[in-house]
């Protein structure tokens, strides 16, 4: 066991270091220096540029610029913007909850609305209700997200008044960030009217981020059990004369979830591409939203310490997910 | 007479092909789409009423035709600086399809050299590749590839290539499965002895036995191009205006959401139609290259 687990970490490291070479290139491959860069529109006074340029080790070859830059990552420096002067890395810790709370709820709403679909369909093979699923879902598969959006907000908040157009939570509640997560803060603080406020802001971005996500669960979910349900033991439990609902629960539906526990997992990538256009049309003040915002900015320190970030947390939850399923699954664990 | 002998031969490979495909009513209808789709991009300059990026300063934000205010000169309506709808969104056609068709056959071209090279050499090439795949795969698509373009610039080409990159290791991965399935079969050891060379090898006996699970990913590819390539210019980074992209054409809408819903709508329509057609051919193809698969 302990020997498995080392091997899926060991694998993570080649793609770590991976991953901080695309950050590295980045800065550089933009045209000009990076101390151009930082210096941003204005220009620099050659001179002081020439000082920089040796003070920040960036005359060196650039293995050895790699090898400071490394450094300074595992210390958890990552640069600072150019626009807020603000350390990069603690930007990020300040969005990064509005995007995990978002992420979350879609991915709740995704789960709550996918897995029974995709069970039901299974058990109704074929019926209308199988084929509409699966329809449903091949079009929330194919889905332009940040249309998808648009078109929530056209229904909804411009049509029917029903939801806000966008932001976070309306503007007259003040919540002292203490988690960073607004449900959770406003529930602390006791103010249920802002958590109100904040729960209706959420809920059409979340339908947004979850679209695809609820595609891929039902779709999955069906497989996986059309799968399981043809398999023997199900036959033996069905000649047993186990009550249906106990067979599908409790011996069909435990193995079927395998496979889609690990694509759940895998779908931490899609979410974080969906947080991106969803967190811009919704102007949810999230990483996403700091990314393309640092694009128009050229703020490249916020794009490569960003990329280097969000790069390792997808890497990190993908082994998380790799090592849960050896876990569960003792197949996965001794093959290879 | 030779009507008699045709019907008595076995069903050719083609013919089987089609008799399983056919069955698939959401890949006929895919097919049926993509083909008009193909049609209208073809023929662009004839079919719409007027040219994509002709500004008609007498009717700004003009609904459609079947609203109050709409005329059939803008049977979609016009977009905010009087450019008309329809024309707009048969131009995006273009650019679309040259996007999917673009973006796939780059990652083909170098996916299949990559896998192949990755299945047949083994061993340190092996793993160096399929590492580099792996980071690939590891970042969130749209964030690779906005740092693509944010390296190389916003513009449709630089978008085109970003997508291609970001879609290579599902080209590199298929090739390389069905080149590892494929090494161990008697046809190629009969190659090999014969003294085929080792690009012979690769090329001309492995290659075309792969072809099933690459024009899978083919059709699967174009949509996931075409998605992304239109969400890169929803951002801004794609193609530029005033070139008629879906995806940009939602961008300079969004300001409008409140008071010109067709602006809004029909680019996204388009997207979706196009990318669930591609979808639908993609499933269709890949159970009727595997009709085992369906049961």
């Amino acid at each position: 066991m302990l020997r498995f687990i080392l091997t899926r970490v060991s694998l993570v490291i080649p793609t770590f270091i991976g991953i901080t070479l695309v950050a590295f290139f980045l800065i550089r491959l933009v045209p000009g220096d990076p101390i151009e860069t930082m210096a941003g529109e204005r220009g620099i006074d050659p001179v002081y540029h020439a000082k920089l340029l040796k003070e920040f080790g960036l005359d060196q070859p650039l293995y050895v610029q790699y090898g400071y830059y490394l450094g300074r990552v595992l210390q958890g420096d990552l640069g600072k913007s150019i626009v807020t002067r603000a350390p990069v890395i603690a930007e990020f810790k300040t969005l990064f909850p509005a995007t995990i709370e978002l992420a979350t709820a879609a991915m709740l709403f995704a789960l709550i609305l996918g897995l029974p679909a995709g069970m039901l369909a299974a058990i109704k093979r074929n019926s209308i209700f199988d084929h509409g699923v699966m329809a449903v879902s091949l079009t929330g598969y194919s889905m332009p997200i940040f249309w998808w959006g648009l078109l929530l907000i056209l229904l909804f908040s411009v049509q029917f008044g029903l939801t806000p157009v966008s932001g976070r939570i309306a503007v007259l509640y003040y919540v002292q960030p203490v988690t960073g997560f607004l449900l959770i803060d406003t529930l602390m603080a006791g103010d249920f009217a802002a958590f109100r406020s904040a729960l209706w802001y959420l809920i059409l971005p979340a339908i947004v981020l979850g679209t695809v996500p609820l595609a891929v669960i039902a779709r999955m979910t069906r497989s996986a059990m059309l799968e399981v349900l043809g398999e023997d033991y199900i036959r033996t439990a069905k000649a047993k004369g186990l009550p249906p609902l106990r067979i599908i629960t409790l011996h069909a539906l435990r193995n079927a979830l395998i496979p889609v526990v690990t694509v759940i997992g895998l779908q931490v990538g899609v979410l974080f591409t969906g947080a991106i256009l969803t967190e811009t049309i919704f102007s949810w003040p999230g990483v996403g939203k700091w990314l393309i915002e640092a694009i128009g900015r050229r703020d490249y320190p916020v794009l490569q310490g960003g990329t280097l970030l969000i790069g390792t947390m997808v890497m990190l939850v993908n082994l998380l997910v790799d090592v849960t399923y050896g876990l569960i699954n003792p197949r996965i664990r001794h093959t290879r | 007479m030779t009507t008699i002998e045709t019907r008595a031969a076995p069903p050719g490979p083609l013919r089987e092909f089609w008799h399983y495909f056919s069955e698939n009513t959401g890949a006929v209808a895919g097919l049926i789409i993509i083909v008009a789709v193909v049609i209208l991009a073809v023929l662009a300059p004839v079919v719409a009423p007027h040219s994509p990026i002709l500004t008609d300063n007498t009717a700004f934000l003009r609904p459609p035709v079947w609203q109050q205010g709409g005329s059939w000169r803008h049977p979609l309506g016009t977009d905010a600086i009087g450019r008309d709808m329809l024309s707009r969104l048969i131009y995006g056609a273009r650019l679309s399809l040259l996007i999917g068709i673009s973006v796939v056959a780059i990652s083909i071209a170098v996916g299949t050299v990559l896998g192949l090279v990755a299945g047949f050499f083994r061993g340190i090439v092996e793993i160096t590749i399929m590492r580099i795949m792996d980071i690939i795969l590891t970042l969130p698509s749209l964030l690779l590839a906005i740092v693509i373009v944010a390296i190389l610039g916003p513009g449709l080409m630089n978008a085109m290539l970003a997508v291609a990159v970001v879609v290579l290791p599902h080209y590199v991965r298929v090739i390389r499965a069905a080149v590892i399935s494929e090494v161990s079969r008697d046809y190629v050891t009969a190659a090999k002895v014969s003294g085929a060379s080792k690009l012979r090898l690769m090329f001309k006996e492995v290659l075309p036995n792969c072809t099933a699970p690459l024009i899978v990913q083919t059709s699967l590819g174009i949509s996931t191009a075409i998605l992304d390539a239109a969400a890169l210019g929803f951002l801004g980074l794609g193609a530029q205006p005033p070139s008629a992209e879906w995806g940009t054409m939602l961008a300079d809408a969004r300001e409008f959401v409140l008071r010109a819903w067709w602006v809004v709508t029909l680019p996204g329509i388009m997207i979706l139609v196009t990318v669930l057609a591609f979808n639908l051919l993609g499933d269709g193809l890949r159970d009727a290259f595997d009709p085992k698969l369906k049961r």
